[in-house]
């Protein structure tokens, strides 16, 4: 089995020695299939057990391992060591505070999500004795992608908008709201829109477009965003200029 | 909470470095600083306008203005942005304006390419009425 020595340029951050973070740098011998968590485990295993940082699956689903390799946001589990040369910089994800090391603070995107009400709530009401809310396999497809965001928060370190107006609500929460308001089952985009039309919602997207580019599902939140500019500019349209088309 | 465990979070200032992270950057703000010269174009042929509402001998000078060397240079250049940021305003119609059709989207190279069909037929035709042809 083939490998290879890896140059690892680490961020490291410990609150409670240090007053700023520092780079770290690890060799270390690395197999031909490896990602980059791969090496980190391999370096919390072998070198230095005290480097901190989060994941779980390996597998691209829970989300967790999200952070900046070479200055992009990537999963670490998706990364692979083969596509980088040199000296691999592995830092914590941009715009979010340092918790430890490669571990983040990731309270603001958590407020985020729940003021955008990422859940179904039903047009309708029924009784379970009423049986399930259908739906058309188009009907599905129309929401469908958004619903495979895995909440790994690239988009946010990618959006240079959340970067320099960090009260932007962001790629990933109005995405998912966009998910529900494009469910043909809920009814809950007025109670949505208080948040996501504000101008701390889809107003502060100029669409840089990064958040797309890097997701890591292929979810397109900077499609999403515009999408609900559009409706949004609509309604507003609808209630100052045609008040009779109002429901 | 661990006991002694303490939290001293750490926030990274970026500056303006980002525009140099990923070459997407770089080209997002040459769309955005396009904005400038279209702006100020705009504004030129709005004084340009109350040069004709002056009369002729100010419209007249306006137009020989148009064909200075610094006003040919300048609109070449605003040329030149107004297509860049028109181009990749337009490639991006497919992610704001999805069509769905039964079951499938219509490609996205459908709905960027009946909007770069639009452009081309009204800067045509718009050519066409201003005589160059």
């Amino acid at each position: 089995m083939s490998e290879r020595l890896v140059e690892l340029e680490v961020l490291r951050y410990n609150p409670e020695t240090d007053s700023e973070p520092r780079l770290q740098r690890y060799s270390v011998a690395c197999r031909e299939e490896w990602v980059v968590l791969d090496a980190l485990n391999h370096i919390k295993e072998s070198i230095d057990p005290t480097l901190s940082y989060r994941w779980s699956c390996h597998m691209a689903v829970c989300g967790s391992c999200g952070m900046m390799v070479n200055g992009e946001p990537k999963l670490a589990c998706k990364a692979f060591l083969r596509n980088y040369e040199g000296v691999i910089r592995v830092e914590p994800l941009a715009h979010f505070p340092v918790e430890r090391d490669l571990v983040t603070v990731i309270d603001d995107f958590m407020d985020k999500l729940k003021r955008v009400r990422p859940y179904l709530i039903p047009k309708e009401v029924k009784a379970v004795s009423d049986g399930e809310y259908r739906q058309t396999p188009a009907e599905l497809k129309k929401f469908k992608q958004y619903s495979m965001c895995i909440n790994c928060m690239l988009c946010y370190a990618a959006c240079p908008e959340y970067g320099i107006i960090p009260k932007f609500i962001g790629p990933a929460a109005i995405a998912l709201a966009h998910r529900y308001n494009q469910d043909s089952r809920d009814g809950g985009r007025a109670a949505r829109q208080e948040e996501v039309a504000a101008t701390e919602g889809v107003w502060e997207c100029s669409f840089t477009g990064a958040c797309s580019d890097v997701c890591p599902e292929h979810v397109d939140p900077a499609g999403a965003l515009q999408q609900v500019k559009i409706r949004s500019t609509l309604d507003w349209y609808k209630e100052h200029l045609m008040p009779w088309l109002k429901a | 909470m661990a006991e002694g465990m303490s939290r001293k979070p750490y926030l990274r200032r970026e500056g303006l470095s980002w525009i140099f992270r990923h070459p997407r950057y770089l080209r997002y703000m040459t769309r955005e600083f396009s904005c400038l010269f279209i702006g100020g174009w705009t504004l030129w042929m709005v004084w340009g306008l109350k040069q004709l509402a002056d009369g002729p001998q100010a419209w007249f000078a306006f137009l020989e203005y148009l064909k200075s060397p610094a006003s040919i240079v300048f609109q070449v250049i605003t040329l030149g942005f107004a297509a860049y940021h028109s181009y990749t305003w337009f490639k991006l119609t497919p992610q704001a304006l999805p069509i769905q059709i039964g079951e499938d989207f219509v490609p996205g190279a459908a709905i960027a390419g009946a909007h770069f069909g639009v452009w081309a037929a009204l800067s045509i035709a718009v050519l066409h009425l201003a005589g160059a042809f």
